[in-house]
């Protein structure tokens, strides 16, 4: 009971006060680069969860009896970008054979985040936290839904900045940047909001 | 030595297993992909506008190299260039594409036409057709709040002093904007050649197209009476020009009274 209790814990702080866009300021290239439409930013987050979840699967044994036993943490970034990167490649060329369907979904975003600094993020954080297996694959899901939550909202928001009379001036990316830096505002509300539901 | 060596073999191995289950996977699981396809797609231009009327470039390639349609003239961007270059890989003939662009057809600048409102809402044609027909007095005209410029692959359209105006060096014909005009206004005409063009659609009677616009077309017949070659029609109190008999004779351009019609020169 107490361990559920722990994992949903960190499934809502990873969507709620610790959003990896919204308040770690992280993977803000896709953010910002497909979240014009609402599909292309669900598909785009789709691929980040699979990948954040897969990336975790891998990772956490590499750095518990790669890296950890030896030593060597000094490693991880550059091991886990080489190891995601070539896991990520790796399931793009599976999917292309034998989930067509799935693939012309999800593959054009693949490519996209074999070094996402999002996905990198979650297993560096993961480790940081000193999370066990099950923490850290609650935590990369969470992650990836946290960035799915947000992109959709901010394709929303788009949307609507589509149609509106911008100044001039403002038209572009930096209207898009005012309204991505009122959103991560709005999400500061959350802040304590998940520790005292669980306290 | 050891804190040097075993990183260094640690992270070589990783590389290494990384290196060959790719190697290995891009073998074991590689499709097959259609190489003519993939050939033909280097010859379209990739705006994926679906002016051939397959899905983007991608449909166009896969379907002439299956050999659904063996027309290779379908694209209006890529023009006889591409054309050439596809019946090149398919070993056919090649079609051969007629050159046109895009031309908005109404006149109603700022000054020229009365408004009956100032329009405050989204800003989109779309959006402003509900509301009363748009905010001019003219409700088959330019409502001029660029639709048609956004859908614009090529950045070939813009708005000048109140209606959208086509660059016709930068157009590649490929009919975004005639699709997305809500009112229909933009048309197609041959390039590289002189013919005369109503810039104007306006359906109303031509008492209260003049009270609208004044470079209305107002139905008065004058250019269908002075065309030698019965080029203009006029239908709905409204001319209009059957560009393969025109020549460009400027006739009609002369003796309009509201200089509707207009002798376009594209290059």
């Amino acid at each position: 009971m107490e361990m559920t209790k722990g994992l949903i814990s960190i499934f809502m702080t990873m969507i709620l006060t610790q959003n990896f866009i919204l308040s770690k300021f992280l993977g803000i290239c896709p953010f910002l680069g497909v979240s014009k439409k609402v599909n292309t930013a669900v598909g785009m987050s789709l691929a980040v969860i699979f990948v954040m979840a897969l990336s975790t699967a891998v990772t956490y044994p590499i750095n518990k009896y790669l890296l950890a036993a030896n030593g060597l943490e000094y490693l991880q970034t550059i091991v886990f970008i080489l190891v995601i990167a070539a896991l990520v490649q790796m399931v793009e060329i599976i999917l292309k054979k034998y989930m067509p369907a799935l693939y012309n979904s999800l593959g054009i975003y693949l490519p996209l985040i074999t070094t996402n600094c999002a996905v990198l993020g979650v297993v560096t954080l993961n480790i940081d936290n000193g999370y066990n297996f099950a923490q850290s694959m609650v935590c990369s899901v969470g992650g990836g839904v946290g960035f799915l939550i947000a992109m959709v909202m901010f394709a929303g928001v788009r949307s609507r900045l589509e149609s509106c009379d911008i100044p001039k001036f403002l038209k572009g990316l930096p209207i898009t940047l005012v309204a991505a830096s009122l959103v991560s505002l709005s999400f500061l509300g959350f802040a304590g909001v998940v520790e005292n539901i669980f306290a | 030595m050891n804190q040097i060596l075993l990183p260094v073999l640690i992270v070589a191995a990783i590389g290494l297993i990384a290196g060959l289950g790719l190697a290995i996977a891009s073998v074991v699981f590689a499709v097959p992909v259609d190489k003519k396809a993939e050939a033909i797609r280097e010859c379209l231009p990739g705006a994926n506008c679906g002016a051939c009327g397959f899905s983007g470039c991608d449909g166009y390639a896969a379907a002439l190299s299956k050999g659904e349609t063996t027309d290779t003239a379908l694209c209006n961007p890529g023009g006889n260039e591409a054309s050439a270059s596809i019946a090149k890989i398919l070993g056919v003939e090649a079609g051969s594409v007629a050159p046109q662009t895009a031309v908005v057809m109404c006149q109603g600048f700022c000054e020229k036409s009365k408004r009956k409102m100032e329009y405050n809402g989204v800003s989109s044609c779309k959006m402003a057709k509900q509301l009363f027909g748009g905010p001019k007095e003219c409700i088959y005209g330019c409502i001029g709040l660029g639709d048609c410029v956004a859908a614009c692959p090529y950045e070939a359209i813009h708005i000048c002093d109140g209606i959208a105006r086509v660059n016709q060096e930068t157009c590649k014909a490929c009919k975004m904007c005639v699709k997305t005009c809500p009112n229909g206004i933009i048309g197609m005409m041959p390039k590289h050649e002189t013919k005369a063009a109503v810039l104007c659609v306006n359906k109303d009677k031509g008492a209260i197209t003049r009270k609208e616009c004044q470079l209305g077309c107002i139905g008065c017949m004058k250019c269908t009476k002075v065309c030698e070659y019965d080029a203009v029609q006029v239908k709905n109190f409204c001319a209009s020009v059957d560009y393969d008999k025109c020549i460009g004779c400027g006739k009609c351009t002369e003796t309009c009274p509201v200089k509707c019609i207009n002798l376009v020169v594209i290059k």
